[in-house]
């Protein structure tokens, strides 16, 4: 299983000399099987240039997983060329919603005034599912679990050949919880990321800043490494990078977030666009 | 135990955990998974201590009666049996002896918990001091 990161701005998109780095796309994830079946992680902005470098290559059936809706998640599809290819199949999984199904849900971005085209003329085969519980696409295992944001939705965790990539953009994790003080099992999104080889996850405030954005549904630098650690992941990838913190502040912040993991081995890094993760080039993990 | 429990609970015992007001949280099956401090003087024990309860366990441990006919209430007949048994919100007054050997007349207020999928995750309980 291999990873490419297309986006990992959170937000907003943020181009501009002081973004070059780490990239200013919002979020996307480009997974592929070890049979080459290509799963999608969210369609913010990174997803347009995804789209681009498939050029012909596109396969006829992709999966798009979005965990949630709102709109640096979603942003890009219109943008996706694969989306007007009426040769191919796009499977979207989404967090389920009491009030509305997810076709209503996207339509209702993919529809006048916001965007020139309604969904239902988009010429490529939609098909849209719930994204919950355990989900057998190819030979893996996708699991997608509520996870504490603002409105619906899901970490996914992606179990194949012996490796697991966990996703969750988009967590506070620490709303009202002591993540040192109470068991795994009361920790939202632990059932997505134990254990996992790799781990994306919302590194989205400083400590200073979260103090002032409590319940915006992000993580502070002490949250995401206490649930790292706790989760016991193998490598923990920092993502959904602030729309103001330029490159040199996200560099401090991962200088802070390296002193807070310790002596533990693989410090935590940053995604960035065109990180490239090879789940099956890395050891296996005992724990795992 | 689960992965992890599902994120309504996790995010009621957020709310309990912050609040001044009793609450107990329960799962499907009436297991008490969860009360918060100030619950601790209704059951005697604090969850540290006690860790989860069984529906036998805990709906016995403040000999709820019923203020009107004198006698025992079985759990099941408590509001939070009903909002579990029946997956509606219930509302009752109780009398108590908590853990303490206090009589008390209190409140319940007791609501099905369902998650976004509409799947029925459990029960919470908030006990209110009857007033006068």
């Amino acid at each position: 299983m291999r990873a490419r990161i297309w986006g990992s701005r959170g937000s907003l998109a943020a181009p501009g000399p002081e973004t070059v780095r780490y990239g200013g796309n919002t979020s996307c994830v480009e997974v592929r099987l070890a049979n080459d079946t290509l799963l999608i992680l969210d369609a913010g902005t990174g997803i347009r240039p995804l789209g681009v470098a498939l050029g012909a290559d596109v396969p006829r059936r992709i999966h798009l997983f979005l965990s949630h809706l709102h709109l640096d998640h979603l942003q890009g599809l219109p943008f996706f060329g694969p989306l007007w290819n009426p040769d191919v199949e796009i499977h979207i999984w989404g967090p389920p919603s009491p009030t509305r199904t997810l076709e209503q849900s996207i339509a209702r971005y993919l529809s006048p005034p916001l965007f020139p085209v309604h969904l239902q003329d988009v010429p490529c085969r939609l098909r849209f599912h719930d994204a919950r519980g355990d989900l057998g696409i190819e030979e893996a295992v996708v699991r997608a679990m509520p996870v504490s944001h603002q409105g619906p939705t899901v970490g996914i965790r992606i179990e194949s050949e012996g490796r697991i990539l966990a996703y969750i953009p988009d967590h506070e994790p620490g709303l009202a919880v002591d993540l040192r003080a109470v068991e795994p099992a009361w920790i939202s999104g632990h059932g997505v990321a134990r254990g996992a080889d790799v781990l994306i996850h919302d590194s989205q405030y400083t400590e200073d800043e979260y103090l002032r954005k409590v319940g915006w549904g992000h993580s502070s630098l002490d949250h995401v490494v206490q649930f790292a650690r706790i989760a016991d992941v193998g490598q923990l990838v920092m993502f959904h990078h602030d729309p103001l913190h330029t490159d040199d502040e996200l560099e401090r912040m991962l200088d802070r977030a390296r002193e807070l993991w310790g002596e533990r081995p693989n410090p935590p890094v940053l995604a960035h666009e065109g990180m490239d993760l090879d789940l099956s080039a890395l050891p296996k993990r005992a724990s795992a | 135990m689960a992965d992890e429990h599902n994120l309504v609970l996790i995010l009621a015992r957020g709310l309990a955990s912050s609040i001044a007001t009793p609450v107990f949280l329960v799962d499907p099956e009436g297991t008490l998974v969860y009360f918060n401090e100030p619950a601790e003087g209704i059951l005697g024990q604090s969850y540290a201590d006690s860790g989860s309860m069984t529906l036998e366990e805990w709906g016995t441990r403040f000999r709820p009666i019923d203020p009107g006919s004198g006698t025992p209430i079985p759990p099941e007949d408590l509001p939070l049996g009903i909002a579990l048994t029946h997956r509606r919100p219930a509302h009752g007054p109780l009398h108590i002896v908590g853990a303490d050997g206090v009589a008390r007349e209190i409140a319940v207020t007791a609501l099905p918990l369902f998650a976004k999928s509409d799947e029925f995750i459990g029960a919470m309980a908030i006990f209110w001091e009857a007033e006068g």
